[in-house]
């Protein structure tokens, strides 16, 4: 632990910090362009210079180990005089057109300049200028405004793992581009927009729709997948203009996938706005009462057993908890919550969760992925894996063998092999055994599968033979101490909803197959889908459907009422992530047209059809649910979930595992309703390119 | 304006020969695995060489695919290092150094009798014969001015001189390299001028 002195104030670091992270643990701030935490250091821009006593220059704060004894100064005259002059070389070249730059108003080079410049250039000749380079369709570039920190370059090979860009040339002509200006594929681009300190790389898609200051800023999470991302919605009146990463240690850190930040545009399209009824064949606009009466005289004759309803991807545990109670009042009990097929079951919540956490889980040192591609499902949690590989852990997969952007031991595309697993046949059950905290991930695309109950049950007694549960390590040596217990079965969720859906006990018998077979057989006579898009509706085409809900998809395929429902942004919310982390949502705009918040328009249809619901407002429906999920109040908590018995012993059949995630881009309505989405697809796949008519 | 970078094609894919590909084993042979990554400078040199010069798209994505490496990380290293010719160059590369010790020894000079034979700065003439770069410094300031034509030094040049070794290379012939005048590496004109009584 090096002691140093900054401007007179010793202060004590942890060995390997940097003089800047001395000097900021003095409370003195250093400018920076091109050091970033969570990056590698570069040292190129020079804005860190501070004084160190005994050096005869100043030197790069950011770059230079902190040691014992260092004098370091950052307020004398030298260290002005180095920032100003850094500056004005950064200037030099810099185009100053910030009236015309998307970065205006929140632009690192504007800040420091202010903060830092000297005020005026000394600079006469003419600027270099560079031209535009094609990234893709999400990242929009000035090159001219370049200062070359290489964030963008270090973000791509660090965190992403998919080292695209690289600086061409050098000097003064270095120019950042990826190979021969294709687009990016990674899911995490979107970053580097953050990252840039200046307006050279900024959204494509929010090029010149708004100014930071004009812009009510929401502090709210993400759905577009499992993790719960928090986010920050940035909204100017009823419009969300972009979606920020908000900062979350154990969660996110300060990243974002780009379906996270580039899909709200699919909240402006093919919204449902009002309540549509079907009439003669024909869906006609209606008025709410209109819709409730369509639903009442639909529902006439109907027994409660021949009721079924289905929840979607998105929704909160407060709309899916008013959807089921209200079906109760009906007689129905058939509520599913797993319309992609997952054979996971409510009851032991150890079970359907992540159990070492999603920053936890960075103690493994071995990891055991069971049809899981993480790139897809979740790209942040990716890059955790990937940062857990650098650091040593090694990483096996039963499944597809598509690319995650680091080294994985590809055990071969079979179920079965599970079964040799866990019989101790196979070399990696060896490399499980000996690591000190094994951990194996779950993903949704095994328990897809027919025998998915057998492979949760496999993966279950994998986990308690490997050793993978360890409860609080006891009568250890001195070190393992007090060392918290270790849990490495973890299931990887693709949905924002799965985890409330399973905790209110959504799961009927069969599934999302019975439910489909018995409308097709007519044994079931009315369905109620609430945000459920992700199945083949077409066995309800003779089934009497309600859809509540907030896009035009395959949910309103056949339905006969349509209830506008909120979209994520839209409405407070509660939702918990693959981890069982509680995290709250806010409202950033309020909802299209005549949408509602999903429980109050379960609230509203009580007076209307089966029995009022017994809450009137959130608080009242917050403190039943309550009573039933208690753990809701522990807000932002990972769950230390009791283990238990799950899964159904059984045999696994010998086969490929199928992917839970085919196209990352169209995974839910929203991002299917989303042009930038479409874009990302067709270059991702390829089937961008000339046509001919009216193509978008 | 600092344009998109333009990496050309060659005609065909890109492959080592034998005699390099040994050379090649050799090259990857010094270095760890895990960093068989530092090979990309010789693996890059050694392809120009056999590629008649230049650097192409195939060169390129080949030893990106030797090394492990994303095809961009060694377009840097291509891009970084003058030495490398992104396009194709003609028979002869003909690099005139045009830093101060030269051009106060008359490098001007040189370049006139480049111009005269013919020659354009950056550009091969019609003949696909000559490629003239101007350069910096090639170190060989006390026989300055100093041409580097491919692997060879020609120094102590003026108009005529370098006109004459133009038109040497014009004829198929290949001129002596070194000093064009008479003297030994950089001794003095003429002979030695001190320490005689040890010249036997």
């Amino acid at each position: 632990m090096p002691k140093l002195t900054v401007n007179g104030k010793e202060v004590e670091v942890p060995a390997g910090a940097t003089v800047l992270q001395a000097c900021e643990a003095a409370g003195e701030e250093i400018p920076r362009f091109c050091y970033h935490e969570r990056l590698s250091i570069a040292g190129n821009c020079r804005m860190c210079l501070v004084e160190m006593e005994k050096s005869p220059k100043p030197i790069a704060s950011c770059a230079m180990p902190a040691a014992d004894g260092m004098v370091i100064r950052t307020d004398t005259e030298t260290v002005k005089k180095a920032r100003e002059g850094v500056l004005e070389f950064l200037l030099i070249n810099h185009p100053l057109d910030c009236p015309i730059c998307d970065q205006g108003g929140e632009c690192d080079l504007q800040d420091e300049t202010m903060g830092y410049g000297r005020g005026a250039s000394r600079y006469a000749e003419n600027k270099r200028a560079v031209t535009e380079k094609y990234m893709g369709p999400l990242i929009k570039t000035v090159m001219t405004r370049c200062i070359h920190c290489t964030r963008c370059i270090r973000f791509l090979q660090d965190v992403a793992g998919v080292p695209e860009l690289g600086a061409i040339y050098r000097g003064e002509k270095m120019q950042i581009t990826s190979y021969l200006e294709s687009a990016l594929t990674s899911e995490l681009q979107g970053n580097v927009i953050d990252l840039c300190p200046v307006g050279a790389l900024t959204s494509a898609p929010y090029s010149f729709h708004g100014r930071p200051w004009e812009l009510r800023k929401v502090e709210t999470v993400d759905v577009m997948d499992a993790l719960g991302s928090n986010i920050r919605v940035d909204a100017r009146g009823m419009e969300v203009m972009r979606v920020l990463p908000r900062l979350h240690e154990d969660v996110n850190e300060e990243w974002i996938s780009d379906k996270t930040r580039f899909a709200y545009d699919g909240l402006k399209e093919r919204r449902l706005d009002r309540p549509w009824v079907r009439r003669n064949g024909r869906l006609e606009e209606a008025s709410w009462e209109e819709a409730f009466e369509a639903i009442a005289e639909g529902l006439k004759g109907i027994n409660g057993d021949e009721i079924a309803g289905v929840v979607g991807d998105l929704n909160e545990l407060e709309g899916m908890y008013a959807f089921r109670e209200w079906l109760k009042t009906l007689g129905c009990t058939r509520v599913e919550g797993r319309q992609d097929g997952t054979r996971l079951e409510p009851g032991v919540r150890a079970g359907y969760l992540m159990n070492s956490g999603i920053a936890g889980i960075e103690r493994a040192d071995a990891l055991l992925l069971i049809g899981s591609d993480p790139r897809l499902e979740a790209p942040v949690f990716n890059a955790r894996i990937a940062r857990m590989v650098r650091n040593g852990c090694r990483v096996a997969r039963i499944g597809g063998s598509s690319d995650l952007t680091y080294a994985v031991e590809e055990l071969g595309d079979d179920a079965a092999l599970l079964t040799v697993l866990l019989e101790g046949k196979h070399p990696f059950t060896k490399v499980l055994e000996k690591a000190e905290h094994p951990a194996l991930i779950l993903g949704q695309g095994a328990l897809m599968r027919a025998d998915g109950a057998a492979i949760w049950a496999a993966a279950r007694a994998l986990a308690e033979k490997l050793g993978m549960r360890v409860a609080e390590k006891a009568g250890g040596s001195e070190e393992d101490a007090g060392e918290p217990a270790w849990n490495g079965f973890n299931v990887l969720h693709t949905a924002a909803a799965r985890v409330g859906a399973l905790d209110l006990g959504l799961a009927t018998e069969g599934g999302i197959a019975a439910i489909l077979e018995d409308a097709r057989e007519g044994r079931l006579k009315a369905v109620f889908l609430l945000g459920a898009d992700e199945f083949d509706t077409s066995a309800f085409a003779n089934v009497f459907t309600v859809y509540v809900g907030t896009h035009g998809d395959e949910g309103v395929r056949h339905a006969d009422v349509i209830l506008p429902a909120a979209a994520y942004t839209e409405k407070h919310g509660i939702y918990l992530n693959t981890e069982g982390r509680v995290q709250w949502a806010e409202p950033a705009v309020p909802p299209p047209g005549d949408a509602r918040e999903d429980w109050t328009i379960f609230r509203a249809l009580s007076d209307v059809v089966g029995r009022r619901l017994p809450f009137d407002d959130r608080a009242a429906l917050l403190a039943r649910l309550g009573e039933e999920l208690p753990f809701i109040a522990e807000i932002d908590v990972k769950p230390d979930a009791e283990w238990g018995e799950f899964g159904r012993a059984g045999d696994i059949a010998s086969g490929p595992i199928p992917t839970a995630v085919g196209r990352f881009h169209f995974t839910n309505p929203i991002a299917r309703a989303s042009r930038t989405m479409a874009e990302c697809d067709a270059v991702c796949h390829g089937t961008s390119g000339e046509a001919t008519g009216t193509n978008g | 304006m600092h344009r998109h970078l333009k990496v050309v094609e060659d005609g065909e894919p890109f492959a080592f020969s034998e005699d390099n590909a040994a050379e090649v084993k050799r090259i990857l042979a010094k270095y760890p695995p895990a960093r068989k990554r530092s090979a990309v400078l010789p693996l890059l040199h050694l392809a120009q060489r056999q590629n008649g010069g230049w650097v192409s798209r195939q060169v390129i994505e080949h030893i990106a695919g030797m090394l492990d490496l994303p095809p961009i990380k060694v377009l840097e290293v291509a891009t970084f290092y003058t030495m490398f010719n992104l396009k194709p160059i003609g028979r002869y590369h003909v690099q005139v150094c045009g830093t101060t010790p030269c051009w106060l020894r008359g490098s001007d000079e040189v370049f006139r009798a480049c111009r005269d034979m013919g020659l354009e700065k950056g550009r091969t003439t019609d003949d696909g014969l000559f490629h003239l770069s101007e350069v910096e410094c090639l170190g060989a300031c006390v026989n300055a001015p100093v041409v580097q034509i491919d692997d060879d030094y020609y120094e102590d040049l003026d108009y005529e001189r370098m006109k004459a070794i133009l038109e040497a290379f014009r004829r198929g012939e290949t001129p002596k390299p070194g000093p064009q005048v008479d003297r030994q590496f950089a001794a003095p004109e003429g002979g030695p001028t001190t320490l005689k009584e040890h010249v036997k």
